[in-house]
């Protein structure tokens, strides 16, 4: 939908009197979508109210009391809000990490060479074995096995600190295939022309390659850290008071389902805007690439 | 180094893969001379500025800079690029900095100079070339042939011993060619060393002080502009330029 402003064809005096909206449909189409739109919608909520066991699912997840007191907590109960605070604040922390492990992982996987293979070797292997095991399985052997193994700085860490150790093990290897994709992109005629003035190899890569790698791997990258921010919520598993395992306390006590509401609620209200954000992104990017070519 | 060849290849060879694409070729520049490389595409003119630049290693033969052996084992093959410019068939201009920025990060990066210098030189070069008012435009902004003179520019920024031209103006329309040559033009009559692979066959004729004809990887005929284009001695020589010819481009 939606045309670039750019392209929109020069309106004719004939097609004057027609809308913005009707140039899809036309004029009688704009009636008729509208109107199957309202039956659509009307007829599924009486589907809804009408469905046996409705009013228990409205009782369950949607009752304003339950929802209200799982946002804010009880005395017995954690405020669900309250605990989203420490899942952004693990997705924060995570990222930073994963920026960096995974851009080291990508160049180290790139450099050329028989001396660096060993070094190529550990970032493929590291990349494959971390993208292959789910993130739950990490999750366990980080935070159950590594203060079981009673050594004296890894083991005394709190959950929090292996979660995002996890997060960020699973998420660089993705990570870093999406920046070898990027840096992958760069014609190699960018390289040689670095290389010809006389910059290293390490230069070339720095202020020629990266910086058009990492434009072009913005919105792919920003896909992955969605995911990375509703993943924080497995971290529960390990025990930190998290959304998730904040809904499930109060879930568990008052026998209602509407802190799971909320807690999904408050994921929603974060991944949204940083999906909005990656398509205007992306959008801007194809608009830059059609005014490139038509150069 | 006293009254050694600019350039100097000794039995050069390469190959890519199966393909030999040089197959022995001995050539001699000296300072200040312009030699222009002829031939049909795929005789080996490209690969050949790209061995003497060092971006692509040679499997067999010598190639001296000054007198200096570029090919043994051990020599800094950034030392080297920083003493060679050359500029390539699609200008590749770094597309993410600016024009000023393109011609400075040579300057800045690899011979260490401080911004601001390399700034007034690379504005002095882009005065001289007529291209100050673009000096702040991202490439993109240009046309082919003032791109490609940026990245004439962006070599010279580099204050090379000698300067290599790849087909410099194969993918400009036929009406921005003029301005590129003309500033090789420039060139030449400073004094720069220059090896030119062409297919302008007016332009080399014109600016050359010696021409060699390529052919399957070895230099077929070589010599003066006047005696190639007028009484080629080998046949092959004899039939590309009629190609030519009949291609009304000479």
């Amino acid at each position: 939908m939606g045309l670039p402003p750019g392209a929109e064809p020069v309106p004719s005096s004939s097609s004057g009197s027609r809308g913005r909206g009707s140039r899809m449909f036309g004029g009688r189409g704009v009636l008729v979508s509208s109107a199957s739109t309202i039956v659509f919608f009307a007829l599924i909520a009486l589907v809804v109210a009408l469905a046996p066991g409705s009013s228990l699912v409205a009782e369950r997840f949607f009752e304003p009391y339950h929802l209200n007191r799982s946002l804010f907590g009880t005395v017995t109960t954690p405020s669900v809000v309250g605990a989203f605070v420490l899942n952004i604040k693990m997705f924060l922390i995570a990222e930073v990490f994963i920026l960096i492990l995974a851009l080291v992982v990508a160049i180290v996987r790139g450099i050329p060479g028989p001396v660096f293979f060993p070094f190529r070797a550990v970032a493929v292997g590291y990349t494959d074995l971390f993208r292959g095991v789910p993130l739950i399985l990490v999750l366990y052997m980080i935070g159950f096995g590594l203060p079981g193994l009673g050594l004296k700085y890894f083991s005394s860490q709190s959950e929090v600190t292996y979660g995002v150790l996890a997060l960020v093990l699973v998420y660089s290897a993705y990570v870093a295939e999406v920046y070898r994709a990027g840096i992958d992109s760069v014609h190699e005629s960018q390289t040689a022309a670095a290389r010809s003035l006389g910059l290293s190899r390490w230069q070339a890569m720095r202020f020629v390659v990266l910086p058009q790698a990492i434009r072009r791997v913005i919105p792919p990258l920003l896909n992955d850290f969605i995911g990375l921010q509703k993943d924080t919520a497995l971290i529960s598993v390990l025990g930190p008071i998290e959304a998730a395992r904040a809904a499930n306390i109060y879930a568990a006590e008052q026998f209602n389902y509407g802190s799971f509401v909320i807690a999904a609620f408050l994921f929603i209200i974060v991944t949204i805007p940083l999906a909005r954000f990656t398509d205007r992104l992306i959008e801007r990017d194809q608009r830059r690439r059609r005014a490139g070519a038509a150069l | 180094m006293s009254t050694a060849e600019a350039i100097r290849l000794e039995d050069v060879y390469k190959s890519f893969g199966e393909t030999q694409v040089l197959r022995g070729v001995s050539l001699r520049v000296a300072p200040h001379e312009v030699v222009c490389l002829i031939g049909a595409s795929g005789s080996g003119k490209s690969t050949l500025l790209k061995c003497v630049n060092l971006l692509e290693p040679v499997d067999a033969g010598r190639i001296l800079i000054s007198g200096q052996d570029i090919t043994s084992d051990g020599v800094d093959v950034n030392r080297v690029r920083r003493r060679i410019g050359i500029v390539f068939q699609a200008f590749n201009l770094f597309p993410h900095m600016t024009v000023v920025r393109n011609i400075t990060l040579g300057p800045e990066k690899a011979l260490g100079t401080a911004r601001a210098a390399a700034e007034a030189h690379a504005l002095e070069l882009l005065e001289r070339f007529g291209l100050s008012d673009k000096a702040n435009e991202y490439p993109d902004r240009l046309s082919g042939g003032q791109q490609q003179r940026v990245a004439i520019v962006r070599a010279l920024a580099m204050q090379p011993e000698i300067m290599l031209f790849d087909e410099v103006t194969s993918a400009l329309d036929p009406e921005l060619v003029a301005e590129v040559l003309d500033v090789i033009r420039e060139l030449a009559k400073g004094g720069m060393t220059m090896l030119i692979a062409t297919h302008e066959m007016g332009f080399a004729r014109d600016i050359a002080d010696l021409v060699c004809f390529l052919d399957e990887g070895v230099i077929a005929e070589s010599g003066a502009p006047e005696a190639i284009f007028t009484e080629p001695s080998h046949p092959r020589t004899r039939q590309f330029l009629q190609r030519i010819v009949d291609a009304g481009r000479l």
